[in-house]
């Protein structure tokens, strides 16, 4: 039987594949261009048993579900840019309380209200420094309305796995547009649940580091009662100022992600092999260097794309590599150079590079692309 | 009626007085600043000081 | 009888942060009989607060237990009881944090009439970050950031849970010790959400400030400003002014939110079902 497929816009897929991922608690508010995602939730979920809940501010929404991860639910919350913004206290809580959820920040320009209907991919820092201190960031960057499906998914996968907040990151685009969408199987794709405590309720500790750097987080009302707090803490979870315990806490909380680098990470290239020159590029951006990097192969020139689905933790090792193999890169971005920066940082100055922005609503063309890469070369 | 046990748990009190001073027969004192059991016998066991220490410090246990 | 607080202290967290006088401790004791007296399981059981000094209360009950952000609580709570329903979902915190900070969510609580247990410490103050004036500072009263006195009107905050929709509003003060854990079994025990304002004592940042040389002169102002809601019906204008109503202030059966989704799930799964 072939499977089930839809026409679906990249909300929607959104909504569909956190289904997919067993989510069962929907906290948001809505926000242009992000509010279908919501829509759909609030329809889909009663179906599954799951709750949906429409909080009074995105501060609120990002609270809701850290609460309602902290009861073993998989939790999924919407919003654009400004909301983005309002949440970063709690992205910050949910770091450092290491609470799974997933937030999805379907990006419009800014700052400030900028233009709400228009795309953008002007919140690639965010995603990593919005929040203060220091902490780690997970943050994905689907290319296709199939690929946020999958992706979502993923999303999932990855913040129950680290305990932490993951970001999947769309641009308005692709969140409005329509693909065919064909549906997994249940199996199909791979569904992680967080690992449940291996010791009785007298033992557990929720940040107990003798078992590994992501320890096990039990849910509250279950056999297991415990406390979190915003404060830095013991692996018992009671505010500590100890130097010792605050610094291994701090540490364990940036190397879980770091460590795992290599598992998180995931990448596309597209006629990489022989490239001369690669251009670098996410999200809606990629397909437009993808169509330059066909244009440019026929007029003989030797160009390849790279595309991190992941975008943070970024691949740095491998495109470190590719500065070592390329005369230049190219980063095309909806912004005045974000990813350019984390390019940058890896390849340390070994080719040619430089950025293509474009910041008034309308997506990059493979021209503009093209014409960087022969200004370059 | 007997003389109840009251007992004051000095690592917990902070001397703020509240019992003393709501101590309907002025069965307690300061002694510093730590409150003091001055007139067990006086006591009514009317509990207010146990119920109102901030500090979980008071306990009195009826005769 | 004698107490036994320590069932529900974790064991080692005593004595508590609080200063000398503070009657955060008097507050967590009621909450205590009242949990004791509901019978209350540990483990179904949560309570949880946003920041500030009342909001560290938490960390001392054997419960599961949440110190969120400041001003989060409610909305935090909100999650929590919505994700398991059948848990006893209990918000502790000061008069900043709960109607300042945190008043957005504060307010949608009470109109959402989820179920709730919400004891907010009235202490007039911001007291952990040392006295500045909150939302329920006197209007004139002295706060670290009010030197030439305070300017703003205040909130009430249990007329603003009443406003807001919430369907059981009390009020006591850290005086009246017994009728704090009265008022909190009543709250637990009630299904919606509940609001227990109790005005709390904070000689350190505010007492100090505004001319009481004392907690016990503080608390004694209270003792003699409070009027039961029985007997204020029986009371002129005049007489009530400068009074503050203490007891059940407002009760009333409405649908509890957690119930009405319970229902529409049903009704999605069931279409056809009346």
């Amino acid at each position: 039987m072939a499977k089930k497929s839809a026409l679906l816009q990249g909300n929607e897929a959104c909504a569909h594949g956190a289904i997919y991922a067993g989510c069962t608690f929907f906290g948001g508010y809505p926000i242009t261009p992000s509010s279908e995602i919501a829509e759909v939730m609030s329809k889909l979920l009663p179906k599954v048993g799951g709750k949906f809940i429409q909080m009074e501010d995105e501060i609120g929404a990002m609270a809701a579900i850290i609460g309602a991860s902290l009861c073993g639910h998989k939790v999924l919350d919407a919003t654009s840019g400004p909301g983005m913004s309002l949440k970063q206290e709690l992205m910050g809580y949910a770091c450092i309380a290491e609470v799974p959820c997933v937030i999805v920040n379907v990006m419009r320009g800014g700052p400030s209200t900028g233009m709400p209907t228009g795309p953008s991919q002007s919140d690639v820092m965010q995603a990593k420094w919005g929040t203060h201190g220091d902490h780690a960031a997970i943050a994905v960057a689907p290319a296709s309305c199939q690929e946020i499906f999958s992706e979502t998914v993923r999303a999932f996968n990855l913040a129950e796995t680290y305990r932490m907040p993951v970001q999947i990151l769309v641009d308005e685009i692709i969140a409005h547009m329509r693909e065919k969408i064909v549906f997994p199987e249940p199996g199909e794709l791979e569904v992680v649940s967080r690992r449940k405590p291996e010791v009785g309720p007298d033992q557990y500790k929720p940040f107990d580091p003798s078992f590994g750097d992501v320890p096990p987080l039990a849910a509250m009302g279950s056999d297991y009662r415990f406390h979190v707090t915003g404060l830095n803490k013991a692996p018992d979870g009671f505010p500590t100022t100890k130097a010792e315990l605050v610094d291994a806490e701090e540490r364990r909380q940036i190397r879980k992600v770091n460590d795992h680098a290599a598992a998180i990470e995931k990448n596309e290239e597209y006629l990489m092999d022989d490239a001369e020159v690669a251009i670098v590029a996410f999200g809606i951006s990629s397909r437009s260097a993808r169509m330059a990097v066909d244009i440019l192969r026929g007029e003989g020139v030797k160009a390849g794309l790279f595309r991190p689905i992941t975008i943070w933790p970024f691949p740095e090792k491998r495109v470190a590599e590719i500065g070592r193999q390329v005369k230049a890169i190219v980063v095309p971005e909806m912004n005045l150079g974000q990813l350019i920066h984390a390019v940058e940082r890896s390849t340390k100055g070994s080719c040619i590079l430089d950025g293509v922005g474009r910041v008034d609503g309308e997506p990059l063309t493979p021209d503009q692309i093209m014409d960087k890469v022969k200004e370059v070369l | 009626m007997g003389t109840p046990r009251i007992e004051i748990i000095e690592k917990y009190c902070k001397g703020c007085n509240i019992c003393v001073e709501f101590c309907p027969k002025h069965v307690l004192k300061m002694d510093g600043f730590v409150a003091k059991v001055d007139k067990p016998e006086a006591c009514i066991q009317c509990m207010q000081c146990e119920l109102r220490c901030p500090d979980f410090a008071i306990k009195v246990y009826p005769a | 009888m004698t107490f036994d607080y320590e069932k529900y202290i974790r064991p080692g967290k005593l004595p508590h942060i609080w200063c000398p006088g503070c009657g955060h401790g008097i507050v967590m004791k009621g909450l205590i009989r009242a949990i004791d007296k509901c019978g209350l399981q540990k483990n179904r059981t949560a309570i949880v607060s946003g920041i500030g000094c009342a909001s560290r209360l938490p960390g001392y009950v054997d419960f599961n237990t949440v110190h969120t952000a400041h001003g989060r609580a409610a909305a935090f709570a909100t999650g929590m009881k919505m994700a398991d329903p059948d848990m006893t979902v209990i918000c502790t915190g000061g008069d900043g944090d709960g109607v300042a900070i945190g008043g957005n969510h504060f307010i949608h609580a009470c109109r959402r009439n989820i179920d709730l247990t919400y004891v907010i410490m009235n202490n007039h103050i911001y007291g952990m970050t040392g006295g500045q004036f909150s939302p329920c500072t006197p209007t004139d009263a002295f706060a670290s950031t009010t030197p030439y006195g305070n300017p703003d009107p205040i909130f009430d905050i249990s007329k603003l849970a009443i406003g807001a929709g919430a369907t059981f509003v009390a009020r006591t003060t850290a005086y009246h010790a017994t009728q704090i854990d009265k008022l909190i079994t009543e709250g637990i025990k009630h299904k919606g959400m509940a609001v227990i304002e109790v005005l709390d004592c904070c000689p350190t940042s505010y007492g100090r400030r505004n001319k009481f040389r004392s907690v016990v002169e503080m608390m004694k102002q209270h003792k003699d400003i409070a009027v039961p809601v029985t007997a204020a019906a029986k009371m002129s204008e005049e007489q009530l002014a400068g009074k503050i109503l203490t007891g059940v202030l407002h009760k009333e059966n409405k649908p509890e939110y957690c119930e009405q989704y319970a229902k529409l799930i049903n009704k999605v799964q069931n279409p056809t079902s009346k």
